[in-house]
């Protein structure tokens, strides 16, 4: 096996792009959201993979990766940020163990459906802190929050 | 500045947040976006309240009166310029109000956008989507024609079967099965390694990752109701797709 880093990220860009069309994102941000999801999956490999690191630190870094970026394009593009972060967390989404645990819930091997089910929530929640975090971050240090510290209706 | 009907104000903003709500806006934006549009018509006392499948919206006039608008959804789908261009609004009309007229006239524009790309280059962008997958879930270079064939498929098939019956659950079900069974002939005739690489890399088109990820978003922020509620979607699709490639897989035991 050599399967080389570039098309890894190939492979991360085109599951984005594609997720992209399918969620209808406007057609001149498709490539932008493209790339940050492929960076944050190469980020997530990085970490997991390379470094041995826990599946959950990996996603959830990569996952605040994604939504900075996400944030960055949002005030460049002047669009809302899930525009950005809703196809790029999709090659961190745990299709695999959510896979996992469906067939072996099916298939009766209880113990491995629990373990692949808490695999599959705790990406799931590693993704969610990502995400809130930054949004939490960028609200707390942005600029027209010190400007006009006007208290919004919801987080 | 003028003042509208309150009644008419309501139903831009009811019309707004079904837009929204419809083409996959997260509960708490679309709350947010209602309170600010409802706002900037110098409303009082404003309330909304959100779930994926109702919009409840009461404000009080100048008049001390109080209106409330209920709306009920039946359909979502996930489409994220619509989302865009109804926050850009929202945006324009907290800058400075126009007439409930111009805006429902604007809302009208925003509903009728086609989509960016017809059903079949989607399912083209899914299938290369599907074909790059198994590299990401540890496959070889062989698993990703097997995969981007039924990825594709599958994705369509879904489609079409859920504009005939209207029942997701149905559409997800027939569609994995479909996967799974293309998947099974693939690997029998030699063509792919991993069986379930393929599968997964194929199914990834119906897999709800999205719904998961979005509730937890939801719970974190303290939207308890629908968090829980797109958690049991997801669950549901879940254990949709679950059915349908073990109906497949019986068939190698």
């Amino acid at each position: 096996m050599d399967l080389t880093l570039i098309t890894y990220f190939i492979a991360a860009l085109a599951g984005t792009f594609g997720f992209g069309v399918i969620y209808n994102v406007p057609t001149r941000t498709l490539v932008a959201s493209s790339f940050s999801g492929a960076v944050g999956w190469m980020v997530y490999y990085f970490l997991a993979f390379e470094l041995n690191l826990d599946l959950f630190v990996g996603v959830g870094v990569a996952a605040f990766l994604v939504a900075f970026f996400s944030q960055w394009y949002a005030r460049h593009f002047r669009m809302p940020v899930i525009v950005f972060a809703i196809p790029g967390i999709i090659p961190l989404v745990p299709g695999g163990s959510a896979y996992n645990m469906m067939r072996a819930f099916v298939e009766g091997n209880s113990d491995f459906a629990f373990m692949y089910a808490t695999e599959t929530f705790l990406i799931s929640g590693a993704i969610a802190v990502g995400l809130s975090v930054n949004s939490g971050l960028f609200q707390v240090f942005s600029n027209r929050a010190f400007a006009k510290r006007e208290k919004r209706y919801l987080p | 500045m003028q003042n509208y009907p309150v009644a008419d104000i309501l139903d831009i903003c009811v019309e707004a947040g079904r837009v929204m709500l419809e083409n996959g806006a997260e509960t708490y934006r679309v709350e947010d976006t209602l309170y600010r549009i409802a706002k900037s018509y110098n409303l009082i006392y404003i309330n909304v309240f959100v779930v994926p499948t109702a919009l409840i919206l009461t404000v009080q006039g100048e008049d001390g009166q109080d209106h409330t608008e209920l709306l009920r959804m039946a359909d979502r789908q996930t489409n994220l310029e619509k989302v865009s261009m109804v926050n850009d609004l929202s945006r324009q009309l907290s800058r400075k109000t126009l007439p409930p007229s111009k805006v429902r006239a604007k809302l009208k524009i925003i509903k009728d956008t086609p989509r960016n790309f017809n059903r079949w280059q989607r399912n083209l962008a899914i299938a290369f989507a599907c074909g790059g997958f198994p590299l990401l879930f540890g496959g070889t270079y062989g698993d990703m024609l097997p995969s981007m064939i039924a990825g594709g498929l599958g994705h369509l098939l879904y489609e079409i079967v859920n504009d005939w019956t209207n029942v997701s659950f149905f559409a997800e079900m027939v569609a994995a099965f479909f996967i799974g069974l293309l998947a099974l002939l693939f690997t029998t005739f030699g063509l792919g390694v991993d069986l379930n690489v393929i599968i997964i890399g194929a199914v990834m088109s119906l897999v709800p990752g999205m719904a998961i990820t979005n509730s937890f978003r939801d719970l974190m922020a303290g939207h308890l109701l629908s968090g829980v509620a797109v958690l049991a979607k997801a669950m549901l699709t879940a254990g949709a797709i679950g059915i349908g490639i073990a109906t497949v897989l019986t068939f190698i035991q």
